[in-house]
């Protein structure tokens, strides 16, 4: 007969994965089962067409973005680990957590959620949304629905709005500045059921 | 060897006229003797007493909560205009039209990575889980080793449902169809007189009733004077072929489908013999034409038995119900809802055609517990005025998944297969411009 300890031994090194990411190890069996499920040829990692085959994600307009997410730059494989760490972003923010300034901060902190999100835009990486970038969101998000030139209309008023330096690019810190109203936890959590 | 056949004989033929007499005669004729129900009761009582074993045991209490959906995370079912509007909330409004804000994207990421989490149509097409064990290893996909006696009554419940069940239900159903086959064949050989019609309906239910027995089925029917009549369209949710089997147990219908060879056309021409059904040949499926014309033939000829459609197109898992293809919609005629829903308890009845054959599937079906399911025949709708056929096939579904407590989704089904179509994300991103640029985008 089967077993949750079982299940757990199958998963690498699952008490770093707890540790790290602050999943229980009910959700990590949870979030196994859901990898398996995806990786249909049973190769124990994920291509992005796995992810492609998820119809829900396929009509998101920013489907590519977030699956490229998944992926470190140059690898064309996501193991079980990272697709965890990937999802703790998710996770949602625990709100009685000893503040430890020696323990590194958690994975789902309303910071690190803020990164993930600005990663999202900034996709060479260079720390900045640049006016390139920023058109280019709005293209996936917007499809065939607007003109070029309100594209660009829009681009530019929210950088004007965003950019504080004046370096016609947004910062992380920028981008934060523009969000700190918004209810991070609530907006960027994932909650488990059962 | 001699010896053996010799001991062996008496046996079969004893378990032989055991069959005969105790459930097949039984059954032929709508008697019930007790035996199945007293088996129930016993298997209710065991599973009980497993399932409050298990809780005690179980310190992670939290794996066997109740939920009465099926999901794993929490889904706000707000749409994208409202959850855009809450983002966008703290922020000062600075043009009256819609605009842009960077946190737009965080709708679209928090729905993405659901979806990567749990979606609502892949989740479909594999079983449910279900909450505490049923004493299969098939299910058993997170329960503990509890206890000696549990591990012991789970053996039992092996031995009796491979040496016992197994057997039995393979001898009735082997009765069952054969009796079908000739029974059928002799009925067509009458003229054709109005006995003939009633002899034919005689024979299918029998037959049925055989094979359901030979399933270990339990049926409760619920508002039979619903039931379809002749000359009407019969819709119901789609889980397994068995659901055939479990509606044909009632009444007569007409079938439709695609000409197979092998046993299964063995079948299809023995049927076709005492009553019409409606077999196609595969080159005809796809003139949808044709198809339609000869259906509408059917149902306008008033003697002739009520069409049996599955307009899901495929099996689901039976906890939810897919978008009903329209081309049943469109022939006409009145459509009597029925819904299905099994008891995942005693046996799954979902049938994974990517995961098990026929065969095995067949198998699965003949060693689980029993197979229970409730059918409920809602009251006959018609397509009204101004009412297209898309519309009604949708308010036809709704009435089904309300009965049956599934469900109601507007995904194709064909998406077990199929990709996704462009549209569905231009839809998206269409809801999204007119938040962002106001009504005046281009359409």
């Amino acid at each position: 007969m089967g077993s949750t300890s079982s299940t757990l031994l199958k998963i690498p090194n699952v008490e770093e994965l707890v540790q790290e990411t602050g999943f229980s190890p009910a959700h990590i069996i949870r979030l196994y089962d859901r990898f398996k499920v995806l990786d249909k040829e049973g190769r124990g990692h994920l291509c992005p067409q796995d992810f492609g085959a998820i119809k829900e994600l396929a009509m998101n307009p920013i489907r590519d973005r977030i699956i490229s997410a998944f992926f470190s730059p140059g690898k064309e494989t996501v193991d079980f680990n990272t697709f965890v760490r990937i999802l703790a972003h998710f996770r949602p923010v625990d709100k009685d957590r000893p503040k430890d300034p020696n323990s590194p901060e958690p994975i789902n902190s309303r910071s690190n959620k803020l990164k993930f999100a600005f990663q999202l835009y900034d996709q060479d990486k260079d720390g900045k949304i640049s006016r390139d970038e920023l058109l280019k969101v709005l293209r996936d998000m917007l499809g065939m629905q607007v003109t070029e030139e309100q594209l660009e209309s829009i681009a530019d008023r929210t950088i004007q709005e965003a950019d504080l330096d004046r370096d016609d690019a947004i910062s992380f810190e920028e981008f934060r500045k523009s969000l700190e109203k918004v209810n991070i936890d609530h907006k960027m959590s994932i909650r488990f059921l059962r | 060897m001699e010896g053996f056949w010799a001991a062996f004989f008496p046996v079969l033929r004893i378990w032989f006229t055991c069959v005969v007499v105790l459930i097949m005669l039984p059954a032929m004729f709508g008697i019930s003797l007790g035996i199945t129900e007293t088996y129930m009761k016993l298997l209710i009582k065991s599973l009980e007493w497993a399932t409050h074993r298990i809780q005690r045991a179980s310190r992670a209490e939290e794996i066997l909560k109740h939920s009465a959906s099926n999901g794993l995370i929490q889904r706000d079912n707000s749409s994208l205009e409202q959850e855009i509007e809450e983002l966008r909330r703290n922020r000062p409004k600075s043009a009256e039209r819609g605009d842009f804000t960077l946190s737009d994207v965080l709708y679209f990421t928090k729905t993405g990575i659901e979806s990567i989490v749990e979606d609502d149509v892949t989740q479909r097409f594999t079983s449910e889980e279900l909450v505490s064990w049923n004493l299969l290893t098939r299910t058993n996909n997170n329960f503990q080793y509890i206890s000696l006696r549990l591990t012991v009554l789970w053996g039992v419940g092996l031995v009796v449902r491979y040496g016992i069940l197994l057997p039995l239900r393979i001898t009735l159903t082997a009765i069952g169809l054969s009796w079908l086959v000739i029974g059928t064949t002799m009925v067509g050989f009458l003229p054709n007189f109005r006995v003939k019609g009633w002899l034919s309906e005689l024979v299918h239910v029998m037959c049925y009733r055989i094979c359901a027995r030979g399933l270990s089925a339990t049926i409760h029917y619920h508002n039979k004077k619903n039931r379809p009549k002749r000359g009407g369209i019969c819709v119901a949710n789609h889980t397994s072929p068995i659901d055939v089997v479990i509606l044909a147990n009632d009444s007569c219908y007409a079938m439709v489908g695609q000409v197979h060879g092998g046993l299964m056309g063995v079948l299809q021409r023995a049927m076709e013999r005492s009553c019409p059904h409606i077999w196609f040949e595969r080159a005809e499926m796809r003139d949808r034409h044709l198809v339609t014309q000869r259906l509408r033939d059917h149902v306008n000829d008033k003697t002739k038995l009520p069409i049996l459609i599955f307009p899901e197109g495929t099996c689901i898992n039976n906890t939810s119900v897919m978008m009903f293809k329209k081309g049943s919609f469109e022939i006409g005629g009145t459509i009597y809802p029925v819904a299905i829903k099994y008891d995942p308890q005693f046996g799954d009845a979902f049938w994974n055609s990517s995961k098990y054959s026929m065969v095995s599937y067949l198998l699965r079906m003949m060693t689980s517990w029993a197979i229970v399911c409730n059918v409920w025949y809602l009251p006959p709708m018609t397509q009204q005025e101004g009412e297209d056929a898309v519309q009604f096939a949708n308010r036809v579904k709704s009435t089904i998944a309300q009965q049956g407590g599934l469900v109601d989704l507007a995904w194709d089904g064909g998406l077990k297969r199929a990709k996704v179509k462009d549209s569905l994300k231009e839809q998206q991103q269409k809801k999204y411009s007119h938040m962002v640029v106001g009504d005046d985008s281009s359409d």
